[in-house]
């Protein structure tokens, strides 16, 4: 990396740089080699750093309007919709940014899991971005129950139920969490409060992601270690940035589709009936992105059991490193992992469909069914397959199979475009 | 040569036409951010106070809120306008006719707020039978013009009207 190599030009710029490099850093940043195959698949880090901002930026001005106070709250949300400049605008950005933020996330997750990038030497890149993961449902669910709807105080009500699940201490745990007996004033404001300092966790969080990402350097499509700089490298500036940028452009359009022209559309219609705490909403769904794991949690015909596979069907992905031994981080070459990548994509969408569905008939068979094979991926199929799986010959280089026309459809094609 | 020329205007005129579309919608993204912290519907529609005037005895002072801020509303006597009208201009700080601060001579409405550094005076104190201001001694007459200290100006005449003789819009 260029950081050893860097002086500034002018005087005063190496008196301060030898102070506090700030220029380094930044000289690091813009020289930064990265493999010139990166595919669209790698722009969703820019992505989701500019969503973490947009939210942190949007979170802050609602939270000078907002009032967190069971009394308060939900017409506070109405006086933010059609009293407060531009708020109606802001907290849509806000609500669907929370929407677009995990749609990301969750393309950003798949794309490490089939091009390997959790692979060594980045196993704590790969934690680091599920503690991310982890604090970013839990500050999800926060935010969501601001509003103190029915789906707020519904979804609360039943998310800290999980934790009377554990044997002997559950319901003191619930209780404390609650700050009494049932899910109320006190546990609104604490809510809003760890709402407010989660972000800044997951920024801190993100800042580390990105330096382990530095120290080895990206993964990228053919998932061979490059050498840096080299010609199989081009600099982050300007050609990284470019393309972060464009696709970021993509994904606003998007975005502003949502906010401006079905900004309810990811929403229950039934959080906007003020919280009752004598009256459940007859169909309680969470927010989409969590669906997968609700129908986890309702697959299961016990209370404890549902509550650890929930919890467990997260921190698997955690030892996934280990579980998955192949020495080939890409699925290109991976003909078996291949399939079962899509099998566990298809499987997960499915679980996210019967979430969203009443836990009865068809619909529970398919959520089982589901739970089982999204255990057996991680702990049965994926230890085995890495193991017995005759992987494809890597090519040497970024630049070989240019050059050499090795006969490797898939990545010939994803290489052309990119040389 | 005039084709190399010509190519470069082109991709200048794009860089141009580009960066001016950026800047056009930055700023029309960062113009919410701003004008969220000012004034909501919700404070404008507060923004007009009616005040019944009919209890008011001569001589009297009513202080009402208009906008979170004390507004003096003060039935003059008669000696108290022929005093106010009575001063020579160039005495005065801050030279205003009592015709010019009032709509009806019998009364006075005003903010009831030192011009100096906001706080709000005392009626019927200070040495020209008006306001005296107790943070650092600003006097003011019955026409609440600054006679006496650091305030720099006369108290400040809101916009108001009288609906009928018995209530004055503030606002």
């Amino acid at each position: 990396m260029s950081e050893q190599t860097y002086t500034p030009k002018s005087k005063f710029g190496k008196w301060f740089n030898d102070r506090l490099p700030l220029l380094s850093l930044a000289s690091h940043l813009t020289d930064y080699p990265t493999p010139k195959n990166l595919n669209y698949w790698w722009t969703f880090g820019g992505i989701l750093t500019f969503c973490l901002l947009s939210q942190i930026i949007t979170g802050l001005v609602l939270a000078m309007h907002y009032v967190a106070h069971a009394d308060m709250a939900f017409s506070s949300i109405e006086h933010i919709m059609r009293d407060v400049n531009y708020g109606w605008l802001i907290r849509y950005i806000h609500s669907n940014g929370a929407s677009m933020f995990f749609l990301a996330v969750y393309i950003h997750i798949f794309r490490s899991l089939f091009y390997g990038s959790y692979k060594s030497p980045r196993e704590i890149i790969w934690i680091l971005g599920m503690i991310i993961y982890l604090l970013m449902m839990a500050t999800a669910f926060m935010g969501y129950v601001l509003p103190w709807g029915q789906m707020s105080f519904w979804g609360a009500t039943v998310i800290t139920n999980l934790f009377s699940a554990i044997p002997l201490v559950g319901d003191s745990i619930t209780t404390w969490l609650w700050g009494g007996y049932s899910v109320d004033n006190p546990t609104l404001t604490r809510f809003f409060s760890l709402h407010y300092l989660f972000p800044f966790l997951i920024l801190g969080l993100v800042i580390l992601h990105i330096w382990a990402l530095h120290v080895p350097g990206n993964n990228n499509p053919i998932g061979i270690d490059v050498k840096k700089p080299s010609k199989d490298t081009v600099p982050f500036h300007p050609y990284i940035t470019i393309k972060d940028l464009f696709a970021l452009l993509i994904f606003l359009i998007i975005f502003s589709g949502f906010i401006f022209f079905a900004p309810n559309i990811l929403g229950h219609s039934d959080n906007y009936i003020e919280a009752n705490p004598l009256v459940t909403p007859k169909h309680i769904v969470p927010e989409w992105y969590l669906l997968p794991f609700y129908a986890i949690l309702r697959s299961v015909p016990d209370k404890l059991g549902g509550v650890v596979l929930l919890f467990g069907s997260i921190f698997i992905l955690m030892a996934l490193p280990w579980l998955d031994s192949s020495k080939v981080r890409s699925s290109i070459f991976r003909p078996l992992n291949k399939i079962f990548f899509w099998v566990l994509v298809i499987d997960v969408l499915a679980l996210g469909y019967v979430g969203a569905m009443p836990a009865e008939g068809l619909y529970l068979l398919i959520a089982r069914v589901g739970t089982v094979y999204y255990f057996a991926h991680f702990l049965i199929i994926l230890p085995v397959l890495s193991r017995i799986e005759k992987t494809q010959p890597l090519p040497l280089s970024i630049t070989e199979p240019v050059l050499t026309g090795m006969p490797k459809a898939e990545f010939i094609k994803s290489d052309k475009r990119h040389v | 040569m005039d084709n190399s020329g010509k190519k470069n205007n082109r991709r200048d005129f794009l860089f141009t036409a580009t960066y001016a579309v950026g800047a056009v919608g930055l700023g029309a993204t960062i113009w919410p951010f701003i004008d969220q912290m000012n004034p909501d519907s919700s404070v404008k529609a507060l923004a007009t106070t009616e005040v019944d005037i009919s209890q008011i005895e001569p001589g009297k002072t009513v202080t009402v809120l208009w906008r979170g801020k004390p507004v003096f509303i003060k039935r003059r006597t008669q000696s108290e306008i022929s005093e106010a009208q009575s001063v020579n201009l160039d005495e005065l700080k801050h030279p205003e006719k009592d015709q010019d601060r009032v709509k009806k001579a019998e009364w006075l409405v005003m903010m009831g707020i030192c011009t100096h550094l906001g706080c709000v005076p005392l009626s019927d104190k200070g040495e020209y039978n008006g306001w005296f201001c107790p943070c650092h001694g600003s006097h003011y007459d019955s026409s609440g013009r600054i006679r006496k200290g650091p305030a720099p100006t006369n108290m400040e005449v809101p916009k108001y009207a009288f609906i009928d003789d018995n209530t004055i819009k503030i606002g």
